[in-house]
């Protein structure tokens, strides 16, 4: 049971790595992708309707730490203090950012809107990688579980390196995802930028892999690690070849192994204790009573693949490529409801796919 | 010499304030909870409210096509989505920061009750955060994209999400008031749960959750009628249809969300007497245990004697307030301490009596305010009068400020007056608190917090004012993206 929880809770780690990832990487590149207020809009738009959804799986498994393991949970918020007073911080910024940037009235408004999305989405990449390095390294804990490092404890040269591959996977995450998802100019520059940032979370996201093995883990771990760093290289291949569906697929997968390898190397450790081993958080001893597992679990059972529904319905409903092309008003006129709806499945349909011959990249599903 | 001594003064007293954690995480968790729950009830109700709204447009699309009355409800609709969309944004952020307190801040008792209390906030998180946010996303960028049946199913999904994780959230409190279906694990030294289903139908939540949806729609109708009068003062019998039917709406949900609030109120307070007599007699200032208890309606404490001095009471009001009969026997504070000292030991276990008893009284009267003001406009507007009483509706531009403060002042009441309790009966505030955080820390982001909810707070503030005074789209010229405050301009984006 606990052995299920640790699971689901990378999991959900996983989920928003992948999906929250693309979501950050579209706020840091906001600048750099798009110079006019339209193209800033058009970028945004394309993360519009899903960022907030995609944040969930962070409050998710935050809640889900808290239920499944309260020690862990404890533990890891109050050792993490300044840097969780951050990352909220972080996503305060971003999200009334996007939120308030369309209501602002002046240029000046929406600039500084701007610059909390671009602050709002970079800090919390950079603070993730950090916080997941901590807890591969390990931290300084006493007998009470109760963490004693303190805040420059956490910021080791071996987590700051975690903190940057994060930032420049997201990076290159959110720029395969422009490249998909967007139409013009956007698009265009965040293709080119593929070139940069690929490589780039290359060499970080190897680096990291090759000093965690001298870490932490075993086997299992040192083989998702090279998986991930696979994925990554097929990832800057396919995107120096232009095929955006399979670069985006491909980072994406990179996202999804980053917390998975990360908890392949922790187990049993949820929060390994560096200064003495018997110290550490382990599955077993920061769980909840089997009572509360065994209702946790029948209700994640039920709900999880509810959420996983609905979630990407929503991808597919919003699965069409932004452009920045004036809106035409389509009343519903006087067709039946379902004739228009076809319509516009088709209208859709053809501007995500473009040329009938291109039916072959389909566009890439993240939730499943 | 002189410098030196000032100066290790003032290191004194920055030292003087840092040795009580436990104070500034209250401090801290109050201000933040407090500025969340100003904001809640509003994104809540509002979201309810924009729903129905949506409701009678698609049904008022298929009755009255042609008529002159065709899309009123619609721009309604429009028109509150726009302003619940800031208010919702606000609410959520200052959501997740809640979340993560309670490791950050209270990881003893994150520790002593996360095998209880873990449960309902991960439910929340799954069950209604993922509805509430996945399904608004959809509301807002798909009225093109689906069917008006299905976007209207979108809003509702929503609001129901937000409704459900009022109740997780309320259920998870509920167990601080009164913990039910739990047990006390002595080697892990916490308490464990025994029935989630004790938890979630524990009889103060079967009180608490539908006060607190009341209080919300008793908000979300305020705010309704503030701005609404607001345009019905500045225009007259020339105004905008939109406003005079969602005043007209406000008035029935404010007076039948009144009746609810105080109706349940009643049973509150009775489960309350009987389950946390300390935090009643607090209420009522009551020293001394009396049957034929009379409801205070204002009163001097002298909190070291353990008197009144000063008391001005209904005869027999909280008797029947507490036990629902005249000459019920109502427990005081000297009593009830006496009781508490026999069953956990020796030390305080009275709240700080004024704040409660005053925050009591407050809520009761900014709520039975709110519900006044509406029956008076209600009134006028019956007689045909109400455009021509400008002064009525000026102070019913105001009327959203009553329930905020009433919501505040009730929230302030029930946590303050369970202290020194955290978990009644189990756990001291003082023994919740996270060990290992300095509290320079949570110094440095309560301040910091403040600082960044009081920007956003201003910020929201005239953003919802700009919205609120700019009206509903003009008929004829709705913009599609509900994000854009105005009519389509030319740029605008297209999804389809």
């Amino acid at each position: 049971m606990q052995g299920f929880w640790f699971g689901l809770i990378a999991i959900l780690w996983a989920g928003f790595f992948v999906l929250e990832g693309f979501d950050f990487g579209v706020g840091m590149l906001l600048p750099i992708v798009a110079n006019t207020d339209l193209e800033r809009r058009i970028a945004l738009r394309s993360i519009g309707p899903v960022w907030d959804g995609n944040e969930v799986w962070l409050i998710t498994a935050g809640g889900a730490t808290f239920a499944a393991f309260p020690e862990w949970y404890a533990s890891m918020f109050s050792g993490f203090y300044l840097a969780f007073a951050l990352l909220l911080t972080g996503l305060i910024l971003r999200a009334i950012g996007i939120e308030y940037r369309e209501r602002a009235a002046t240029p000046n408004g929406r600039r500084w809107c701007d610059g909390a999305i671009v602050v709002g989405s970079a800090l919390p990449a950079l603070l993730l990688g950090v916080a997941f390095a901590d807890f591969l390294r390990g931290v300084q804990m006493n007998a009470a579980h109760d963490m004693t490092g303190g805040f420059f404890a956490l910021l080791t040269p071996y987590a700051l390196l975690g903190g940057l591959t994060t930032l420049s996977l997201f990076a290159f995450h959110g720029a395969t995802f422009l490249g998909l998802r967007t139409t013009g100019e956007v698009a265009d520059v965040a293709r080119s930028l593929t070139r940069v940032l690929g490589p780039a979370a290359g060499v970080l996201a190897l680096a990291f892999v090759l000093w965690t093995a001298q870490v932490r883990g075993g086997a299992l771990s040192a083989a998702l690690g090279a998986v991930m760093v696979i994925a990554l290289l097929v990832a800057i291949a396919a995107s120096r070849g232009g095929r955006q569906g399979a670069a985006f697929a491909a980072t994406a997968a990179t996202a999804l192994l980053l917390p998975v390898w990360a908890f392949a190397a922790l187990w049993p450790n949820v929060l390994p204790a560096r200064n003495n081993a018997a110290w550490s958080l382990t599955v077993h001893n920061a769980s909840s009573s089997p009572y509360t597992l065994k209702v946790m679990t029948i209700v994640a059972l039920i709900f999880t693949p509810v959420v996983l529904a609905y979630q990407a319905w929503t991808y597919w409903v919003f699965r069409a490529r932004v452009t920045g092309e004036l809106a035409d008003e389509h009343g519903y006129g006087d067709r039946g409801r379902v004739a228009a709806v076809l319509d516009k499945a088709g209208e859709s349909a053809r501007t995500t796919l473009g040329k009938p011959r291109k039916q072959a990249v389909a566009p890439p599903d993240p939730v499943r | 010499m002189l410098d030196k001594a000032n100066s290790a003064t003032a290191v004194d007293v920055l030292c003087e304030v840092s040795v009580d954690p436990t104070m500034l995480a209250r401090w801290q968790f109050a201000s933040l909870t407090v500025y969340h729950f100003l904001i809640v009830p509003l994104s809540i109700g509002l979201t309810l409210l924009v729903a129905l709204m949506q409701t009678l447009a698609y049904r008022q699309r298929a009755q009255t096509a042609g008529s002159t009355e065709a899309g009123t409800w619609d721009r309604a609709s429009r028109f509150w989505g726009r302003i619940m969309l800031v208010l919702f944004a606000l609410g959520i952020v200052t959501g997740i920061v809640q979340e993560f307190q309670f490791g950050m801040n209270w990881s003893a008792y994150s520790r002593f009750v996360g095998d209880i209390f873990g449960a309902p906030l991960a439910m929340e998180a799954l069950i209604a955060f993922f509805l509430e946010s996945t399904f608004l996303g959809l509301w807002i960028f798909g009225r093109n994209l689906l069917s008006p049946r299905v976007h209207l199913a979108t809003i509702w999904l929503a609001a129901f999400g937000s409704v459900i994780s009022a109740y997780f959230i309320l259920a998870a409190n509920s167990f601080m008031q009164h913990p039910v279906g739990l047990v006390y694990d002595t080697r892990q030294r916490r308490v464990e749960l025994t029935s989630i289903w004790k938890v979630l139908t524990n009889s103060t939540q079967l009180v608490t959750f539908p006060h607190t949806i009341f209080a919300a729609l008793l908000t979300a109708g305020a705010i309704l009628l503030s701005v609404s009068a607001w345009h019905l003062r500045r225009d007259g019998t020339t105004v905008d249809p939109v406003h005079r039917k969602v005043a007209g709406l406000s008035l029935g949900v404010i007076i039948l969300s009144v009746m609810g609030v105080s109706l349940v109120g009643h049973l509150q307070g009775q489960i309350m007497t009987d389950q946390q007599p300390m935090k009643m007699a607090a209420a009522e200032a009551l020293w001394d245990g009396k049957s034929h208890a009379s409801f205070s309606l204002f009163a001097f404490a002298d909190v070291e004697k353990g008197h009144n001095k000063i008391d001005i009471a209904i005869p027999d009001g909280l008797s029947v307030l507490a036990t629902n009969h005249l000459g019920g026997h109502v427990a005081g504070i000297n009593d009830v301490q006496k009781q508490e000292v026999a069953k956990y030991g020796p030390g305080s276990y009275v709240p700080v009596v004024w704040l409660a008893y005053w925050c009591f009284r407050l809520m009761i009267g900014f709520g039975a305010l709110a519900g006044l003001l509406a029956v008076l406009v209600a009134v006028q507007w019956r007689r045909g009068k109400l455009e021509t009483s400008p002064r009525l509706l000026r102070i019913a531009t105001w009327s959203v400020a009553l329930p905020l403060a009433a919501n505040t002042t009730g929230w302030l009441f029930t946590e303050t007056a369970r202290q020194p309790w955290l978990v009644y009966g189990l756990l001291r505030t003082r023994d919740g608190v996270s060990t290992n955080v300095g509290s320079g820390f949570v110094l440095t982001t309560l301040i910091g917090f403040t600082a960044l909810y009081g920007v956003l707070g201003v910020i929201c503030f005239r953003l919802v004012r700009r919205l609120a005074i700019a009206g509903p789209d003009p008929v004829g010229g709705q913009s599609d993206d509900p994000l854009s405050g105005g009519p389509v301009d030319e740029h605008q984006l297209s999804l389809a």
